[in-house]
């Protein structure tokens, strides 16, 4: 035994046998490595680190490590007053500006109970639906790239090409939109959108059954995500899963219909739910095709907005934006339904101010990231690969 | 050597043609494929797979530099050369500057052994294909040299997969290849190209020929695949994974070798699959009647495109599947080299023999 070296004595295993032989074996243990995935890793979606303890290839444990893009969002809305904070939320979940725009205005709404007018109310159903597809395009895309599969991605920021097109055209920019103001908006549309949304809905419609051929249909794809990473409904609920990612897991939940706002009532929409005999309830093609389909529901949407949005002459988009913005002392919390879940503003007033005294956002992607833990063991790492995918995270709006 | 006196007179000739002391004749010969291939991977292999990926993808590719952005290459690689080379402070520098040299000396050597037309041919070995087998598999010492030397641990994972993969996928494509031996009764290359050339131009080949030629035909194309380290199998260097695997830490001219390899590799399969089972340089125009087509088309120069075409034509289907397909996982690779493809590489060899033995 003195021979032994110390590094391999931790390798070998010495066992003695009922009948007092000696049997070693050598190199038997297997060290665990400490894997540090990202932030710089090109399938952490940002600047997301996973501190992984692998086992060759099979990850033991995978510990997500946030705020590398913290800027302080809430903070800051105790600085700004209510109207200057709709920027800051376009920065929360920079590929659904729009999305969160309004789940802000809503909360500040209600909080000033304001009647808004019809055309605003469907304009804004329309540019969040747009929105949507356009978010859920990038999660379709940057998920056939962590699969392997580069030539989805194109295709998918192609289409989502013609949505920037129409957001810029309509709002001015292409990303950080600022157009969905409290009690209106900042511009009204131009004259030929409605044409030219339903070209975009026209034109999309078979782009979706493209990409359905080209990626969720293929056989390496389902064979990398079918069964990956499964989240039981129940566990899915008890981590506060919001979005694509409870429905899933099969929970038919939906803000849009369950707490309805807006116009939403009174539009006719599927909830977007996994079939059971193409995936396994909760795995990561689930979640993947809750997307896709939810994609086709959102040109549902917009076609039957663009049948019911009331034409007015002269209209002005401005003209319910209250003349100063000081709420009432109160508290309100309000949500909406985003590409990624559920994001709820809470807001608190102290009816003196033109800036709230706190302001919560409730992220639906720092939520649904918090399940990592769990999802995460005992996987290979293209496997943490893809469900690190399948969650579909936005680092701005986790971090905020 | 046992190649038909006739087919290198014309090279032998070059050969033999001496500017002095230096043997200017035998350095065109031997140096036209190496050169060939050089020039190819670097700059028209790279230009048409970011060309064909582009049209695949509605894009349009390099534009820019030179007309439609045919001198793009010679761009990058001057770019390339201009890199600060880094050498890891952790590294092991042997290994880390060794593994390049070594992955890139295994792909081109086995070009010593594809004939290039009638004509040109680095040295017509009589175990030619099993050269060529062996010497690939020089690739996998590089890639762990590299990855070990590394000292990075996404490349680590990067080699020790590709080692994994490498060797496994060598049994179904050997076997595979055995296939094509037994047909061909050879294991010379020139001696494929001759045994499926003749009058009827593609129906000598073996793919047309042969009924049982198309299962060891396409276990081979898939297991090339896994060789070269293409995508549906890039998990050695599967970017979304393992950064960029194996060669994570290199820059500059190191990093370009792993890339002139891997599209040296890409061309030495294609040539081998086209060879042994498309006849090579064999004309695939049937001599009909007075219209000799065959004839007309068969020759070193005819030759060369050929085969060049012929291989073009695989690149371009590696290339096509690149840009289409995800990534198989690393069991699931495994699971198809085991109990897909290495048992019907059995079958298809049982089957060839048979054949063999009773058409």
């Amino acid at each position: 035994m003195q021979e032994l070296g110390k590094a391999e004595l931790n390798s070998t295993r010495i066992i003695r046998q009922d009948d007092n032989r000696v049997v070693i074996e050598k190199d038997l243990d297997t060290e665990y490595m400490v894997l540090s995935m990202g932030p710089q890793h090109p399938s952490t979606h940002g600047v997301l680190r996973l501190e992984c303890i692998t086992d060759g290839e099979v990850v033991v444990e995978a510990e997500p490590y946030l705020g590398y893009l913290h800027r302080c969002f809430e903070k800051y809305c105790e600085k700004v007053d209510y109207p200057g904070i709709v920027p800051y939320t376009d920065r929360m979940d920079y590929l659904a500006g729009m999305n969160t725009e309004m789940a802000y205005c809503i909360a500040v709404e209600k909080l000033l109970d304001i009647e808004i007018p019809r055309r605003v109310e469907f304009i804004r159903v329309i540019v969040a639906e747009l929105n949507r597809i356009a978010s859920h395009l990038v999660a379709i895309g940057t998920y056939g790239i962590d699969l392997g599969a580069f030539t989805p991605f194109l295709f998918c920021f192609r289409d989502r090409e013609h949505i920037l097109n129409l957001l810029e055209w309509i709002s001015g920019a292409r990303m950080l939109y600022n157009y969905i103001w409290i009690g209106g908006l900042s511009y009204d549309v131009p004259a030929d959108f409605k044409k030219r949304v339903a070209e975009f809905v026209t034109y999309f419609k078979p782009k979706t059954v493209e990409l359905q051929k080209l990626l969720t249909e293929n056989e390496i794809f389902v064979k990398r995500t079918r069964g990956i990473g499964l989240m039981p409904a129940d566990v899915a609920i008890n981590y506060g899963w919001s979005g694509p990612m409870l429905r899933g897991s099969g929970v038919d939940w939906d803000l849009r219909r369950n707490d309805p706002y807006s116009v939403y009532p009174e539009l006719d929409f599927k909830v977007a739910l996994p079939d059971p005999k193409f995936c396994e309830i909760g795995d990561c093609l689930a979640r993947h095709v809750v997307r896709a389909i939810e994609m086709e529901e959102s040109l549902k949407i917009i076609e039957q907005c663009l049948d019911r949005m009331p034409e007015v002459d002269g209209f002005n988009s401005r003209a319910s934006i209250p003349k100063k913005i000081r709420p009432k002392a109160g508290e309100v919390y309000a949500r909406a339904e985003n590409p990624r879940g559920e994001v709820g503003f809470y807001i608190v007033s102290d009816g003196k101010s033109t800036k709230p005294l706190r302001c919560k956002a409730r992220s639906s992607c720092f939520v649904n990231l918090s399940a990592m833990k769990d999802l995460s063991k005992g996987q290979l790492i293209p496997d943490l690969v893809a469900i690190i995918g399948s969650i579909d995270i936005v680092l701005g709006e986790v971090d905020r | 050597m046992s190649h038909a006196p006739s087919l290198n007179t014309w090279s032998d000739a070059l050969a033999g043609f001496n500017l002095g002391w230096f043997p200017l004749g035998l350095v065109i010969v031997a140096a036209i494929p190496l050169v060939f291939i050089a020039l190819y991977a670097l700059t028209y292999g790279v230009y048409g797979e970011r060309k064909i990926s582009a049209f695949m993808q509605d894009r349009l590719g390099p534009m820019e530099v030179g007309p439609w952005g045919l001198l793009q290459t010679l761009a990058d690689i001057l770019k390339l050369l201009q890199k600060e080379d880094i050498v890891p402070t952790a590294a092991d520098k042997f290994l880390f500057v060794i593994g390049p040299l070594v992955m890139f000396v295994g792909s081109f050597l086995a070009f010593v052994v594809l004939p290039f037309g009638p004509a040109f041919i680095g040295a017509d070995l009589n175990v030619g294909l099993f050269y060529a087998i062996g010497i690939v598999a020089l690739e996998v010492v590089g890639i762990l040299a590299s990855g070990w030397g590394s000292n990075n641990k996404w490349a680590l994972y990067g080699a020790v997969r590709s080692v994994a993969q490498i060797v496994s996928y060598e049994i179904p494509a050997s076997i595979a290849l055995l296939c094509g031996a037994m047909m061909a009764g050879t294991l010379s290359m020139q001696q494929f190209c001759v045994a499926q050339s003749g009058p009827f131009g593609l129906l000598h080949w073996y793919l047309f020929s042969n009924p049982v030629a198309w299962l060891p035909f396409l276990i081979y194309f898939i297991s090339s695949l896994a060789e070269t380290n293409r995508a549906p199998f890039d998990i050695p260097e599967a970017e979304s994974e393992l950064v960029a695997g194996f060669f994570t830490e290199y820059t500059g001219m190191k990093f370009a070798m792993f890339f002139l390899a891997e599209y040296g590799s890409m061309f030495m399969v294609s040539g081998i699959i086209s060879i042994v089972f498309l006849g090579g340089w064999a004309s695939p125009l049937p001599n009909i009647g007075s219209f000799a087509l065959n004839t007309m088309t068969s020759g070193p120069v005819w030759g060369t495109f050929w085969i060049i075409m012929k291989s073009f034509f695989f690149i371009f289907v590696q290339m096509w599947l690149r840009w289409t397909l995800p990534r198989l996982r690393v069991d699931q690779l495994m699971y198809l080299c085991w109990k897909v493809l290495t048992p019907f590489a059995f079958v298809a060899f049982v089957l060839t023999a048979v054949w063999e033995i009773y058409k």
